[in-house]
């Protein structure tokens, strides 16, 4: 039997809402489930309305699916914000004695009393979301032993540990005498041991697997969780996370360890990025090697902070005045978010340049269970090095004009060899000049960088039949959803494929002309009111992308809703 | 034996009789006296005519953007503590544009050193008032006079610097040895040089500092009392105090980094195998 299976937590800031959905998430990838769980929240500490909704599958998942099967509503307002969102035989999870005006369909509404419980089983109130956990458990008639294991795992035998174990067990129970409905069966699989991690967590392993020991930023959703990470690891894995004053003195600093011989990052959100886009060309024309976060949200300006959005593209493309070569990386999933990171700090040393791996909330805040990543399949690649055995010393050149436009790096104050460099044009070895030749000879020996860095670029993702009638064009972490909704609409007998990119910049020209010249319908799925992969898919290959379907409301793509507005444009 | 001509950079393009060639001289001689090595050291500056300074002296180069100096200076110095680094800046670069990085970068207690050459007008940009220009100084962009300027020794004080000292470019002798003072010291240490401008500030010229300045040691100045360099910090008109005003061993922001514990960053060995550990807590 396959199983596909949607749970949701919703209440308030506050209410453990992050925590009950984590430990689903959890506990069924313990199981062996796939999972792809994602996070709503609202730009506030206490109150307003938060849900977590957890996907869990037999098979790969890659987005949220719509239809709720279990929702735990830890407030009146999730019984009746997400009644429609319910599956037919769906089931709400509430505590009768505190919401006591429900609509909608009796049958679907497992009413108990939770505070009730949590009070007389597990010694206080504060476990009451716990015990909603041990319920929806006990509904799916899930093994609780693996929760239990989970739970001494997180609090160690203490007494908070004993007293949710408490809970879950009373929730449990309850459901299992009480209930008169449907139960459903979700069974333990095998003892696959998959990771279960976010996106953003998945970019800090890429980055400290990269060998990156620096990082400066300045706390902003979505991209605050990878501070919080870094600083937490730095101990352990020798690494430095300085929490800087400002935007502008995080890119400034991530640039002085760069140049110092350090791989270093930095990550911000949209309206961060404004403020750093000094650095990327400072970090350009200093060709400092440097990796950049931006976890987008919707714009401009503060827009919706905790809310996701495509809309930086365009930004990230062109931030900063002048001409010099970067690369733009948008990882597709949250496995893809640790591959990428890592190939974004080979880049960024190797071509000496400034690297931007867009994300978003949506894929910085999502959970997906990811294969153990093998770290046997990690390089590291320095780029090319001075080395003060075989020359002298000094006469290097930090910016030495050379066929590939790359010329070897040293790092000060390990050798002789004396690192000079400018904000300023510069000559060869450094200082500033106003020489036309020369800043003529280093504009191009920047660009030819881009030549051998053209030629990394992968192919754009595709699945799907070749030679399909409609192709769905997207980018960065729609990759799940897009995939998906090729499914549904080729389960309806559809000719329908994908092509994906996220591998951005310098863009991938001759294969995406070729792929979307075979299509007689091209839409491009993007979180963005303008189509801001259609536009450059237009400005680099000349072609016009017909259709667009894009949601900019803050929220994610579902499959559904792609499918479902590919059908309406087919009309 | 370290040689002047080991310090000998290009020739600078600064206006002749500068208050920037004492500044010039004074560093190299200080690098010179202290048996530094030019690989050893790294300036890191700013934009405006004392982010020159790097290119005509020697040593590693970040010539960085307007009022930057510092967040890559502190960058470089946690990535590799090993190398002396010496933040250089203007009065603009310093306390304008880069104002915030010099407020927390004083808090923070970063060893580094900052030269700041405050000649309190903008040289580069010709003629402008700057944060630190007098009040009234009329420019073409302060045509009703300038506002009342930053007085950033005691702003550092107030800040938390561990280091505030103020020099002048008319005097090397003591500018030089205020620069190795500065060096010596561990921790942030402010050197703010009051610098005649000859082309932009005809106020505020070698002459008019000359008769004004006087000298801490002098008057067997003690610089660990705060109050008292406070006051100091607030003297300015017919008589203006150099030296080091304050300085106190306060925590180091470098030193309290556990993974500068095991040497420099830069020097360790990159190995993506030690993140093993931390897949294990996804599972």
């Amino acid at each position: 039997m396959p199983v596909d299976f949607n749970f949701m937590v919703g209440g308030e800031a506050g209410q453990g809402v992050q925590s009950v959905g984590f430990l689903l998430a959890k506990v069924f990838a313990r199981g062996g489930y796939h999972i792809f769980a994602d996070q709503d929240y609202e730009s506030r500490i206490r109150g307003g309305h938060n849900f977590f909704r957890v996907r869990v599958s037999n098979s790969k998942v890659g987005a949220i699916a719509e239809d709720v099967d279990i929702l735990i509503a830890l407030n009146m307002g999730s019984v009746n914000l997400h009644q429609p969102e319910m599956a037919t035989q769906g089931i709400i999870i509430f505590d009768g004695e505190k919401i006591k005006e429900v609509s909608g369909h009796n049958r679907s509404l497992l009413s108990m009393p939770l505070e009730k419980l949590a009070e007389e089983k597990a010694g206080g109130k504060l476990m009451v979301n716990t015990v909603a956990l041990g319920a929806a458990l006990s509904v799916v008639n899930y093994d609780l032993n693996i929760l239990n294991t989970i739970l001494v795992e997180r609090f160690g035998k203490s007494e908070v540990g004993d007293r949710n174990i408490a809970a879950a067990k009373a929730g449990y129970e309850y459901v299992q005498s009480e209930y008169k409905g449907d139960f459903r069966k979700i069974k333990p699989l095998s003892e696959v041991k998959r990771m279960l991690l976010t996106g953003n967590e998945a970019l800090c392993l890429g980055a400290i697997a990269a060998g990156c020991k620096f990082m400066a930023a300045y706390p902003m959703t979505p991209a605050t969780s990878i501070m919080e990470y870094m600083a937490a690891k730095s101990q352990d894995l020798d690494l430095v996370m300085v929490h800087a004053e400002d935007e502008i003195a995080a890119i400034n600093m991530a640039i002085g360890a760069a140049y110092a011989g350090v791989r270093a990052m930095t990550a911000t959100s949209g309206s961060g990025l404004c403020l750093m886009v000094e650095g990327i060309g400072l970090a350009g024309i200093t060709e400092t090697p440097i990796v950049i976060i931006d976890g987008q949200r919707p714009g401009p300006a503060v827009g919706l902070p905790t809310r996701t959005e495509q809309g930086d593209l365009q930004f990230v493309l062109h931030a900063h005045h002048g001409d010099f070569p970067r690369a733009v990386l948008a990882p597709a999933t949250v496995e893809d978010a640790f591959w990428v990171t890592i190939k974004a700090f080979n880049w960024a040393e190797k071509y000496q340049l400034p690297v931007i791996i867009l994300t978003d909330q949506h894929l910085a805040s999502s959970y997906a269970t990811v294969d153990r990543l093998d770290l046997s399949q990690v390089t590291i690649d320095r780029g090319v090095l001075f080395s003060e055995k075989g020359d002298d010393p000094f006469a290097y050149m930090r910016h030495r004009v050379t066929k590939s436009g790359i010329s070897p790096r040293a790092f000060p104050g390990l050798g002789k060899a004396l690192v000079v460099t400018d904000c300023d044009e510069h000559d060869e070895e450094g200082h500033l000049t106003e020489d036309a030749r020369e800043r003529t000879a280093q504009v191009q020996k920047r660009l030819r960088k881009l030549l051998p860095l053209r030629k990394e670029i992968s192919t754009p993702r595709k699945y799907g039949s070749r030679g399909a009638e409609t192709t769905l064009i997207g980018w960065g972490s729609t990759y799940g959803a897009i995939h998906e909704a090729v499914d549904i609409l080729r389960k309806e007998d559809a000719s329908v494929n994908m092509l994906h990119l996220s591998e951005l910049w310098p863009f991938p020209a001759k294969a995406v002309a070729d792929a979307i010249s075979k299509a007689r319908n091209n839409y491009s799925i993007e979180n963005n009111a303008t189509g801001q992969l259609a536009r450059l898919i237009k400005a680099e290959t000349g072609y016009d992308v017909g259709g667009r379907i894009l949601k900019f409301d803050g929220r994610p793509f579902t499959p559904a809703y792609i499918a479902e507005a590919v059908r309406k444009e087919a009309h | 034996m370290i040689a002047t001509s080991d310090y000998a950079g290009l020739k600078p393009a600064w206006c002749l009789g500068c208050g920037n060639f004492g500044i010039l001289k004074a560093l190299n001689r200080a690098l010179i006296e202290m048996e530094i090595e030019p690989h050893q050291v790294l300036l890191v500056s700013g934009i405006g005519q004392a982010g020159k300074l790097p290119h005509y002296t020697r040593g590693n180069v970040f010539n960085s953007l307007h009022g930057r100096p510092v967040p890559p200076a502190i960058g470089a110095k946690i990535a590799n503590s090993e190398l002396i680094v010496i933040a250089i800046s203007g009065d603009g670069d310093a306390y304008g544009e880069g104002g915030n990085h010099f407020l927390h970068a004083s808090r923070r207690n970063h060893d580094i050193t900052y030269l700041v050459h405050n000649n309190q007008v903008y040289g580069l940009t010709k003629g402008q008032a700057s944060p630190t220009s007098d009040v009234g100084f009329i420019t073409k962009t302060t045509p009703y006079g300038a506002a009342s300027p930053v007085n950033p020794v005691a702003l550092a004080i107030v800040n938390g610097a561990s280091f505030v000292s103020r020099g002048f470019a008319g005097d090397i002798d003591h500018l030089s040895n205020l620069i190795k003072k500065g060096i010596t010291h561990r921790g942030f240490a402010l050197i703010d040089i009051l610098q005649p401008c000859i082309s932009f500030n005809h106020k505020n010229t070698f002459q008019w500092y000359k008769e004004r300045v006087y000298k801490l040691e002098d008057e067997r100045y003690e610089p660990g009392d705060k109050k008292t360099a406070l006051e100091k910090a607030l003297e300015w008109g017919d008589k203006i105090p150099i030296g080091v005003i304050y300085e106190e061993n306060l925590p180091v922001y470098e030193d309290q980094l556990p993974a500068l514990s095991k040497g420099p960053l830069v020097r360790h060995k990159i190995d993506p195998a030690g993140v093993e550990t931390l897949l294990a807590e996804f599972v």
